[in-house]
């Protein structure tokens, strides 16, 4: 056959058709990947964890021989990592909406410093929870403190910080410039601007925010491994130990024990749904709020 | 009237001091992680050359000798065996989602991304005990010939690559999207079809934040403890295979913190670890975001 310049072009025209299908069903298949995967991870914990799953294990704390096989359940980890969470994300919202609102009022001139704290910010959220489990245990060591529930909220506090702060800072820069203008312009101060006008406008952001970093905290291991400890009461005080969940699902799997591993497949489940609900929620209630707020 | 104002005004002097303070302190907190781990581990470095401490590979801590090349290692080989699985899957499925998908199935998978990024590591670890590491040793390695417990390096990469897929979807589907529509259009317009504009223009416009991408996404992966540490077996040696057991730098801080205070300079040691994990982290997330914000300020 002889190559002319109409060969060329229709064996070219073909071999992009052929390219264009090839890469198309390549990447419809990479999507079809990760939405499997996710199903996958979601089936196999609920089909190793449901059958092990029952209503003493929800209600009841360790009894002895837990760590046997024998009766008991995990309800000391699961109120535990529930104290923690919730301690944790207190403490980080606490600090976090008014550095957030701080970015968003004050600094709303000084756009280079507030990229710069950005910046900052994303870099925290980067660092590995382990490393800020291992300074807390650190700094504990030095100050002499056992592990308790209070030194695992300031850890879990500090490790979700950024993330919080991060969230709300979105959810702020958002909101239209004409209100931070017009409440300005009617002589309200700065913090009045910030946390009776902003924190209501952007209302739907921080509920968002607040349970993006309750999600992160109730999942966490590592910065937990060594500053909160694990024990078999629900703690009473603050300077108790406590177990969470995460480590009770890490401890049992270990165990050779067919019962005791059950029991970390039906932990597993257990945190899987919080974190759902909790996704769940943040959608529903973003949603809702959004009604209040003030369009432009 | 008059108290009432001055009331107002006092509040808004307070709070700007101690939210100046707050946000001073955040700011230098990476400083103060540091610069931590530095003291902490100077103990160490002061006997041994950091050379000799990073190229060694034994590690006796009871006789004092502690060679961090067999943990270095290990967290190179699963870091970049879960960058290889995922790169590509992130980058094909952004494309799509970015430029072919229909409207409803982002409205699919966005939640998917979103729940997948909310999994504790805990939970990936669970599923890579319950059906990974039975996967490479009954079905996997007797294809490759290869004599494994299936707690291994491959283990921990595959559930990696899983973990940091939606962190690097994220941020690549936020890079393809800064590329003006007009690039595209201009090129539509010539009559090429839709993957040839895609190879020859977008991918080469997109190509800096595609690499900065995924090196977030390496220093997410090598971060990450817990997962990693219930599939890789670990085993304190420099692995030659994938099917081999490794044990990377945060396993090595999460499982020997116990044991740590009963031997000398054991703390120290540790804390070299975590501030190598800590150097090589910061070192990775701060080229990385440097190269998206450039790209973003290109286009802006």
């Amino acid at each position: 056959m002889r190559i002319s310049t109409g060969n060329i072009f229709r064996l070219r025209k073909t071999w992009w058709r052929f390219e264009e299908t090839f890469f198309r069903s390549l990447m419809i298949f990479s999507s079809m990947v990760i939405v499997g995967v996710l199903l996958l991870i979601i089936f196999s914990i609920m089909k190793t964890g449901i059958p092990a799953l029952s209503f003493e294990m929800l209600t009841q704390t360790p009894k002895g021989g837990f760590y046997f096989g024998k009766e008991g359940g995990i309800l000391n980890a699961i109120v535990g990592s529930a104290y923690l969470a919730v301690g944790a994300t207190g403490l980080a919202l606490s600090i976090g909406l008014p550095v957030a609102i701080f970015m968003n009022t004050w600094l709303l001139k000084h756009k280079k410093t507030v990229n710069i704290i950005r910046f900052i910010l994303d870099l925290l959220w980067g660092v590995p929870s382990i490393i800020y489990g291992a300074i807390g245990f650190m700094i504990m060591i030095m100050l002499g403190l056992k592990t308790s529930l209070l030194a695992g909220i300031i850890v879990v506090g500090m490790f979700i910080l950024p993330i919080m702060i991060r969230a709300i800072d979105e959810a702020l820069k958002t909101s239209p410039s004409g209100l931070t203008e017009a409440s300005l312009s009617l002589g309200s101060t700065k913090s009045e601007l910030g946390f009776k006008v902003l924190a209501k406008q952007c209302f739907p952001g921080i509920i968002t925010a607040v349970l993006l970093s309750f999600g992160r905290a109730i999942g966490d291991a590592a910065s937990v491994l060594f500053t909160t400890g694990f024990t078999d009461n629900i703690p009473t005080s603050l300077t108790q130990p406590t177990a969470t969940l995460p480590l009770s699902i890490f401890f049992q799997l270990t165990s050779p024990i067919p019962e005791v591993k059950n029991r970390a497949y039906a932990a597993a489940v257990v945190l899987t749904i919080i974190i759902l609900l909790t996704s769940i929620l943040s959608r529903v209630f973003s949603n809702r709020y959004k009604k209040h707020s003030i369009k432009f | 009237m008059k108290p009432f104002r001055i009331g107002r005004l006092v509040k808004e002097r307070v709070n700007r001091v101690w939210m100046t303070l707050w946000t001073v302190i955040i700011i230098l907190t990476p400083v103060i992680i540091g610069g931590f781990l530095l003291w902490k581990s100077s103990m160490l470095l002061e006997e041994n050359s950091l050379m000799k401490l990073l190229g060694s590979s034994e590690w006796k801590p009871l006789s004092g000798k502690f060679g961090f090349s067999p943990f270095i290692i290990s967290s190179l080989w699963v870091t970049f065996l879960a960058l290889i699985i995922a790169g590509p899957i992130c980058i094909l499925s952004a494309l799509h989602l970015t430029y072919y998908a229909p409207s409803f199935f982002m409205k699919i998978v966005q939640p998917a991304i979103d729940i997948l990024a909310g999994i504790p590591s805990v939970i990936y670890g669970v599923w890579g005990v319950v059906v990974i590491v039975p996967f490479i040793s009954g079905h996997l390695a007797p294809v490759f010939n290869a004599e494994t417990s299936g707690y291994s390096i491959l283990a921990g990469g595959l559930v990696l690559s899983v973990m940091i897929i939606p962190f690097i979807l994220n941020i690549l589907i936020e890079i393809f999207n800064t590329i003006p529509v007009e690039l595209r259009e201009a090129t539509l317009s010539l009559g090429v079809s839709n993957w040839i504009t895609i190879r020859s223009v977008l991918l080469r416009k997109a190509f800096p934040g595609i690499i900065s991408a995924i090196g977030l996404g390496l220093s997410r992966a090598f971060g990450e403890t817990i997962a990693v540490l219930m599939v890789v077996g670990n085993v304190t040696h420099v692995p030659e295979g994938v099917f081999q057991p490794g044990y990377p730098l945060t396993a090595l801080i999460a499982n020997n913190y116990g044991e740590m205070l009963s031997i000398p300079l054991y703390d120290s040691a540790l804390m070299l670890a975590a501030l190598i994990l800590f150097a090589i982290v910061v070192l990775f997330n701060l080229a990385s975001r440097l190269i998206i914000i450039r790209y973003e300020n290109k286009y802006r």
